[in-house]
């Protein structure tokens, strides 16, 4: 399975390639959440920019997709595409480790 | 539904029912409500099991629906677990009486990136108490969680909520845990799960498993202390609990024969006490077997229920070997008065044993329970062990008035000093043995000890035939009590004396008869002679008179001749 390494040109994507499919679970508007969202909304936009489908959960509103998406810890970043499936817990301020683990 | 405490603690603390068979007992109206209560014990000790349980009967009996959040199994592995005791967890769930939610983790696929807590965990269990309205609420094994993620800190603190968070909601919760080393959880979490901690424990003990459940800590109520054995069977959870061991049980009054009339007679003229503990002991072949059923019989055409434990042949031996004594046991099992409980006792625990007796007597209610015999129960545990578990049985049984028969093999010296002690238990103790002389073996039968009552001391002979069980008359020669080969030929010399002595009397009847013949004739012969000198007397009397009047007539005659004219 071959993922684009976007560092090298730049953040450009290649069209061909698969585009990623991340969520983020929140609980409610605390500073972790917003923490979290702005740091993955940065990588998004600086590493994976035009390839990355960000989807933004509270699960205090939609508590059924904590139960459907196994979700305990939050906050929780899932990356569904491409597989193999990863989770992400924290505030995600480790974003190269994120970013790395991301792009293996 | 709630049960309040009864003892006179400062704080009135109110209990929730789990509805598991003697655990209510033990902990004197079950776990503390709205309160968390730690399960801890090893794997494969009953804690789901348990915990299920407490959620099912909630949900059915006490109108308190429940969440049973599950950490290991799965919905589907649940729901297959519970059907084995015949729960249909599927449809509980689609009636909103309990909520099931299955939490899975990965660790491999987890990569941890700075602080976070477990809010998710709180908002399923808030959406799926809300749900169904939920009082109750499971965590199975919450543990699971350290070993999913990797902050430590993290999860106790988050711990440490949840259950403030449970408790704030009035939420009566079990979180289960795995014994760790020394401790009763394997993180530490006991700490803030402490108001009521319940241990299971699983000890294999050659090749038998023996389960046994201890409550170690209850706070601000009293509790039962020991460790209570309990087996799960095909209805779940079965604990038996002996809470209040005392000594206070009504001494019984009412007589019940033994089924065997000179029995009866040697045991004060009445037979047994009602509610006593018998035990017959006696060497192989000499009938222990068949005097207790013959009890049996006898209880049950009184109408009373027998339960009989058979722990070393199967209920079939028994019917045939009781057939072939007279007596028909059939018609009882068929009116449902007597049902045999055959099990081989390596089968299962001393502690099994006795939770399943416990619990065959709760269901059928018999008047009278027959144990043949205890002396293989020997073979499962140490004769201590035995002992102290007949002593339980008795302790379950006697207060309520029911009435024990076991039975014991021994050899010819174990009979006067049985191994097992348990004599100083025993009510009515009767040995049956075999007495050898004159190179012959005959059997007697004799009451050691009988408390409350006079009893015979005689040893008394008896024959098993097919007219059942027979004591023999007792049988007095000039040497004493005679059995066997030596009482037949004191028979057979009585009988020859007697008849001997009524030819002699027949003799001598015929010579009195001889003799009051003789005087007959001698009396009627002496009489007639009498009459016939009488009868002379009288006619020479006549004639002299006769002869007088002529006399005179002529006398006069004369005198009319001479001188009248």
């Amino acid at each position: 399975m071959t993922r684009i390494v976007s560092a090298k040109n730049g953040g450009a994507a290649d069209p061909a390639k698969k585009t990623y499919e991340l969520c983020l679970y929140i609980a409610g508007a605390s500073p972790r959440s917003h923490q979290a969202v702005a740091n993955v909304r940065k990588l998004c936009e600086d590493s994976l920019s035009g390839v990355c489908n960000l989807k933004i959960v509270d699960i205090l509103q939609q508590p059924q997709a904590a139960k459907d998406d196994q979700i305990i810890a939050v906050p929780t970043l899932i990356k569904k595409k491409p597989m193999p499936v990863r989770r992400f817990i924290g505030d995600m301020s480790n974003k190269e480790e994120i970013l790395r683990v991301l792009e293996a | 539904m709630v049960m309040e405490s009864l003892d006179l603690e400062k704080q009135q603390l109110t209990k929730s029912l789990t509805g598991i068979q003697g655990l209510d007992e033990i902990t004197k109206g079950g776990l503390p409500k709205g309160r968390t209560t730690l399960l801890s014990g090893a794997a494969g000790c009953g804690k789901t099991v348990l915990a299920m349980q407490f959620i099912i009967n909630g949900a059915t009996r006490f109108d308190e629906p429940g969440v049973f959040m599950s950490f290991e199994e799965n919905e589907k592995e649940l729901a297959e677990n519970s059907s084995s005791f015949g729960i249909d967890l599927q449809a509980l769930a689609v009636a909103n009486k309990i909520s099931l939610d299955y939490v899975s983790f990965d660790r491999s696929e987890i990569t941890e990136s700075g602080d976070y807590n477990l809010d998710g965990l709180f908002v399923r269990l808030d959406a799926a108490i809300k749900s169904i309205g939920a009082k109750r609420v499971v965590l199975d094994t919450v543990e699971v969680i350290f070993s999913g993620l990797s902050n430590a800190a993290i999860i106790r603190a988050e711990l440490r909520r949840l259950f403030r968070w449970l408790k704030d909601r009035g939420i009566t919760a079990i979180v289960t845990a795995e014994k760790g080393p020394g401790s009763f959880t394997r993180y530490g979490i006991e700490e803030y799960a402490s108001d009521c901690v319940i241990q299971l424990d699983n000890v294999v003990h050659d090749q038998i498993s023996n389960r046994r459940l201890r409550i170690i800590k209850y706070r601000g109520s009293s509790h039962g202390t020991n460790e209570y054995p309990f087996l799960i069977d095909e209805e779940g959870f079965n604990i038996m609990a002996l809470t209040s061991i005392e000594l206070n049980a009504p001494a019984p009054t009412r007589r019940i024969s033994t089924g065997i009339k000179r029995l009866d007679a040697m045991l004060g003229g009445q037979g047994y006490y009602e509610g006593s503990s018998i035990l017959l002991s006696g060497t192989a072949g000499t009938g222990k077997t068949t005097v207790s059923t013959y009890a049996a019989d006898a209880a049950c055409s009184r109408g009373e229920r027998c339960l009989y434990f058979a722990f070393e042949e199967s209920d079939h031996q028994i019917f045939r070997d009781m057939r072939s004594v007279g007596l028909s046991l059939n018609r009882w099992q068929q009116k449902g008065l007597l049902r045999i409980e055959a099990l081989r006792p390596t089968l299962l625990g001393l502690e099994m044993h006795l939770v399943r007796i416990y619990k065959q007597v709760k269901e059928f209610k018999p008047q009278l329970v027959i144990l043949d015999p205890i002396s293989n129960l020997a073979a499962t545990g140490e004769t201590t062990e035995v002992k102290i578990m007949l002593t339980r049985l008795l302790d379950f049984l006697k207060p309520q008035g029911i009435t024990v028969i076991f039975t014991q093999s021994a050899t010819p010296r174990q009979l006067e000093q049985p191994e097992m002690q348990i004599t100083s238990l025993i009510d009515t103790w009767i040995t049956l043995r075999d007495i050898e002389s004159n190179g012959e073996r005959n059997r007697a039968i004799n009451v050691l000890k009988s408390r409350g009552m006079a009893h015979s001391n005689q040893v008394r002979e008896y024959i098993l035939s097919d007219r059942g069980f027979e004591i023999l008359d007792v049988f007095t020669g000039e040497d004493g009590n005679l059995t066997g080969s030596a009482r037949f030929a004191q028979e057979d010399k009585d009988a020859a004396a007697k008849l001997l002595g009524e030819q002699k009397i027949e003799q001598k009847k015929r010579k009195l008869e001889h003799n009051r013949h003789r005087m007959e004739t001698e009396r009627i012969a002496l009489e007639a002679a009498n009459i016939n000198s009488l009868a002379e007397q009288a006619k020479m009397i006549a004639e002299e008179v006769a002869l007088g009047d002529l006399a005179n007539t002529q006398k006069s005659n004369d005198a009319r001749r001479r001188g009248g004219k």
